[in-house]
This record gives structure tokens, C-alpha cells and sequence, in this order.
């Protein structure tokens, strides 16, 4: 296990050195000069050198990247040209959005996917299965900012139940924030939710197959109880994958819906900053979002190596 | 024939057939704008409606079709140039540097969140079709390199690439003359499934105005367009949002469809 365990650190951090040498390295290609983009195209030519001065962008490419990722290892994330604000503190702000809206989404995802997942695949072959996976094709079909469109339309404007967009900030009181990341959350959760039901299903599919749920029936366990207790446990390996891949495929993939309600997570920091040539915060949340895919899925890793000895062996 | 395989062959092909007609005829020059008739709801001159500077949906709709098949049928394109023969060359050195390297590459790019690097780079090289297709592209490749790979793997075991390289052919030539034939169906079926994903991913980065830019007509465009307009005239937002749901749920059950066709045994993966 600590063999296994070092090998997926090792290549935790090659991948994190790689990923953060693209990331800076297709930044640094984008035309466009973040100091005249600041001080606009009439800016005399010593007020640009003197800002990118201060910004540090007259130093050497190579230092600037050293810079960067030593800064990252010790929390610092560099200082927003913009706002002159460190982007550490503007990430944190956005995060109190972000996170909690892909948790309410992965929460509401796993609510409708898990039931749905284990009653087709219980009923296989039959009309609840066929239909919950027909409504699945449909599900995933639907591009999640159209359906936020539709919930605006129907919940906002005609029933007036929720507001359209902007969010209502913790100091409103937890109520009223949940309730402006709720239409949003449906809107991520749906196409997650049908994803996940059809992992759900196949992957019960597959186990219910097994000798040992034969041999749970044969020593007399209800067909419920079989699946309750031997089932879903070992068909949960394939559907935590996908629930991990699903948070940090949330974190990030709320950047459209964040457009669509006006929400300020990081996704719409990452849509300002990138207009506003802010370069150093685009950098920044990328890495901060690639760091949390690929942490995620070590996690993972190493939980399924805890769990099943035989990927430990073939690793 | 299965149901699911004629449904989802029918809905692609009625959309690919609304692509190449609309180069000879539409209803109405979707470009046209009558502002008379703004804003009018489904009818029998307009079958669906026109939108705020009286352009008929209908026309506009099918031009669009144009838009989403080109972008993801070149991303689609890139995916399988590029992610096939890294696939066959990764299962050809099996457990070598080469596999190493190529399937290590594989995970790094699936680490990327991709919404976000195709934003990334439309924003930053010019938003436009051209940079919507390599952005979605981009991400096609490790799908076809790992699919290939999973496909070609099994196959190098078998007898009759033995004899082949009994024969003496190497590795290159038995990979594009036994493993590739082989592999086809898996392909087909996984090309089809990027292709709806191609179409899904081109909607949103034209929605936020990074993808196609005007005059040319692009169904998450006219979504973004009816954004504001939702609560008066919601059949701007119905219409493309229905165009673009038909055409995937298409694609997604031809592609099921095929699966069952081609081979029953054949697992292809798909998330």
C-alpha cells in the first residue's frame, strides 16, 4: 500500500508540474499586453514600461513562472492586475459560491440518480426501465443553460417562486443564499443526474450477475435485502468514480450557469478576468481547478486501493 | 434493425438533410430582417415564429444546422487523426515508455476542465469557429487515443496477429491493416458520441459568444438572443433548444443504435 501509495504521488506531481507549465505557457503565448489593456491604447510609452514594472511582467518568461508556481506552493496566489487585490482572497470570495453550489448540484444529482439507477436496473428489461432510460437520452441531451433558461421562465417569471439570477450572500442568512443557488443547482444537476443514473444502473447490472447475489438469494435474503446488502456495495466503486469526476466537473462546469444567474463564483471571475486580460487570475483559478481534478481522482485511487486489494497488485 | 437505430438514424438524418438544403433553400433569407413581423409566434408563413428583427426561425434553424454539423464534425475529425494512430502506436509498445508517455498525456488533458480551457483559448486566440472546433478538439483526442488503445489491446494477444508477424510485417502495418479493420465499430460508435457532445459544446461556447460569430447563424446565438427576450416571446428560446435536443438525443441513440447493430458484445465507454 505505501509502494502503491507513493508510485500515484510521484505522478500526482509530474502531472501537476506538466499542467502547470501548459496552463502558463498557452497564458503567456495570448496576445495582448495586460499593461496597455490597463491603461488603454493612449498611455505614453514610459507609464507602460513603469507598470510593467511593477507587475513584474519585464522579467524573464522562466523567472516568471518560477515565481509563480513558488508562490502557489506557499498560498500565494499573485496579486490581480485589476484589482490590485491578492487572487487568493478574490478566489476564496468566489468559492463560498462555487463549492456550495456544485455540493447542492452533486446532492440534488445523487437524489434522483441513485433511486432512478437502482429501480431500472432492477426492473431490467422491463417498462420502468426502459422508460427511466429513455428519460435519461433526454437528460443528457439538454444543454444545462437552455434548461436554466426554462426554470428562469417557468420559476422565476411566471410563478415568481425564485428570483432570476444574483445571489443573495451568506449574510442574508443560509435560507436565502440556498434558495438563489437553487434554480441554478437543478440546472447543473440534471444532466449529471441522468449521467449518473446510467452509470448507476449498468454498474448494478453488472454485479447482479455475480455468483455471490445467486448465492445471497440461495441462502434465503429477500431480492431487496440481496441488492440493499451485497448489490450496491460492490456496484458503488464505478459510481464514485463518476460522483468524483462529477464535483470537480461541477467546481468548474458552473461557469456558463454562473453566466445565465449572474452568480459571483468562479467561473464568472474566470469569464472577467479573461475580458479584462487579468491574466495572472486566469492562471491561477485554472490551476486551482485542474489541482482539484487531479487531486480528486488520487483520492479516489487511493480509496479503491484501501478498499480492493487486487488494483494494488497491479499497480 | 432496432427501433433505437432507425429513431436515432431518422433524427440525425433529418438534421443533416436541414443542413444541405438550406445551401439551395430555405423558407426565407435568414438573414432577412422585417421588422413588421417581429416577435410572431409559430404560423403557417413562419413555421416557427420569426424573432425580435422578424428573421424567420424556421430558415435561421436550418442554416444553424450548417454551423453545429461543420464545427463538430471537424472536431470529431481532429479527435480521430490525431487520437487513433497515437492509440494503435500506444498499444503496439504496450507497457513501454511510448504507452507510458501517451497514456500519462491522456489523463493530463482529461484533467483539464474543458468548458473552461476552450473558453480559455477562444477568449484569448479570437473568438470564431475555427478556434471553437481546435477547443473542442483538443479534447477529442485522448477519447479516441484511450478508446483505440482499449480496443487494439486485447487484439495483439490473439493468433491471428501472430501470424502476421510470423509473416514479418511490423508493428505499423499489422496496426493499420489488422488492429484498425477490428476496431471500426468501437470507433464509429464513439465518433458518433463526440459528435453530439461536439454539437452540445459548440452551443455553449456560442451562447456566451465565443463560437461562431455573425452573420453566421448558430443555434446557442439565437439562445443567447432570446435570453432577454424569455418572458415575451419564449418560442425564441423553444425553438433552437429543441433543434439542439433533437439533434443530440439524434446522434446518442444512432450511436446506442449502432452498438447494438454492429456488435452486441461490444462495450464502448461512455460517461
Amino acid at each position: 500500500m505505501l509502494r502503491y501509495t507513493f508510485k500515484r504521488l510521484l505522478s500526482l506531481i509530474i502531472s501537476l508540474a506538466i499542467a502547470s507549465l501548459v496552463i502558463f505557457a498557452v497564458i503567456e503565448v495570448a496576445p495582448g499586453d495586460p499593461a496597455s489593456f490597463m491603461l488603454g491604447i493612449n498611455a505614453a510609452e514610459d507609464t507602460l514600461a513603469a507598470l510593467r514594472a511593477e507587475l513584474g511582467l519585464d522579467q524573464p518568461k522562466w523567472q516568471r513562472y518560477l515565481a509563480w508556481v513558488g508562490g502557489m506552493l506557499q498560498g500565494d496566489f499573485g496579486t490581480s492586475y485589476q484589482y490590485r487585490t491578492p487572487v487568493s482572497e478574490m478566489i476564496a470570495d468566489r468559492l463560498w459560491v462555487s463549492l456550495p453550489l456544485a455540493l447542492y448540484a452533486l446532492a440534488l444529482s445523487t437524489l434522483i440518480a441513485f433511486p432512478a439507477g437502482i429501480y431500472a436496473a432492477s426492473r431490467r428489461g422491463k417498462a420502468g426501465d426502459v422508460s427511466v432510460m429513455g428519460a435519461t437520452q433526454v437528460g443528457v441531451a439538454i444543454p444545462n443553460f437552455w434548461f436554466a433558461m426554462m426554470l428562469v421562465l417557468i420559476f422565476a417569471i411566471n410563478l415568481r417562486w425564485f428570483s432570476a439570477g444574483g445571489f443573495a450572500g451568506w449574510d442574508k442568512g443560509f435560507v436565502a443564499a440556498m434558495k438563489s443557488l437553487t434554480l441554478p443547482a437543478i440546472a447543473l444537476a440534471l444532466p449529471q443526474a441522468a449521467i449518473l443514473a446510467r452509470v448507476m444502473r449498468s454498474s448494478l447490472l453488472d454485479v447482479l450477475d455475480e455468483d455471490f447475489m445467486r448465492t445471497a438469494r440461495a441462502k434465503g435474503l429477500s431480492r431487496g435485502a440481496a441488492l440493499r446488502r451485497h448489490g450496491l456495495r460492490n456496484a458503488m466503486i464505478p459510481v464514485l468514480t463518476i460522483l468524483g469526476l462529477q464535483l470537480s466537473f461541477l467546481l468548474a462546469g458552473g461557469i456558463i450557469i454562473e453566466q445565465v444567474f449572474y452568480l459571483p463564483g468562479l467561473g464568472r471571475l474566470i469569464f472577467q478576468s479573461i475580458s479584462a486580460r487579468d491574466l495572472i487570475v486566469v492562471e491561477s483559478v485554472t490551476m486551482l481547478l485542474v489541482f482539484a481534478v487531479i487531486t480528486v481522482n488520487f483520492l479516489v485511487d487511493l480509496a479503491y486501493a484501501a478498499v480492493d486489494p487486487r488494483l494494488r497488485a497491479r499497480a | 434493425m432496432n427501433r433505437t437505430l432507425i429513431l436515432g438514424g431518422g433524427l440525425s438524418a433529418l438534421m443533416v438533410i436541414a443542413a444541405l438544403l438550406s445551401f439551395v433553400w430555405t423558407p426565407f433569407d435568414h438573414s432577412a430582417m422585417n421588422i413588421p413581423e417581429k416577435l410572431q409566434t409559430p404560423n403557417g408563413t413562419h413555421w416557427f415564429g420569426t424573432d425580435h428583427f422578424g428573421r424567420d426561425l424556421f430558415s435561421m434553424i436550418m442554416v444553424g444546422a450548417r454551423t453545429s454539423i461543420a464545427v463538430a464534425c471537424v472536431a470529431v475529425g481532429i479527435g480521430i487523426g490525431l487520437g487513433v494512430p497515437l492509440g494503435l502506436w500506444a498499444a503496439a509498445r504496450q507497457g513501454g515508455w511510448v504507452d507510458e508517455v501517451i497514456m500519462r498525456g491522456n489523463d493530463l488533458i482529461f484533467a483539464f476542465p474543458s468548458l473552461v480551457i476552450a473558453i480559455l483559448i477562444t477568449a484569448i486566440f479570437g473568438a470564431g469557429a475555427i478556434n471553437a472546433i481546435i477547443a473542442i478538439g483538443i479534447f477529442n483526442i485522448p477519447v479516441f487515443a484511450r478508446v483505440t488503445r482499449g480496443g487494439a489491446l486485447p487484439l495483439w494477444a490473439r493468433e491471428f496477429i501472430l501470424a502476421a508477424r510470423v509473416a514479418g510485417k511490423g508493428p505499423a502495418r499489422i496496426s493499420v491493416e489488422h488492429i484498425l479493420p477490428n476496431i471500426a465499430n468501437l470507433l464509429i460508435v464513439q465518433a458518433t458520441i463526440q459528435f453530439s457532445l461536439g454539437i452540445l459544446a459548440e452551443a455553449a461556447l456560442s451562447y456566451v459568444g465565443l463560437g461562431a460569430q455573425p452573420p453566421t447563424p448558430s443555434w446557442g446565438r439565437m439562445l443567447a438572443d432570446a435570453q432577454t427576450l424569455v418572458s415575451i416571446a419564449p418560442h425564441m428560446a423553444l425553438v433552437p433548444g429543441f433543434a439542439i435536443i433533437l439533434t443530440v438525443l439524434g446522434l446518442n441513440l444512432l450511436g446506442d443504435g449502432l452498438r447494438d447493430a454492429l456488435d452486441p458484445k461490444l462495450r464502448v465507454a461512455r460517461v
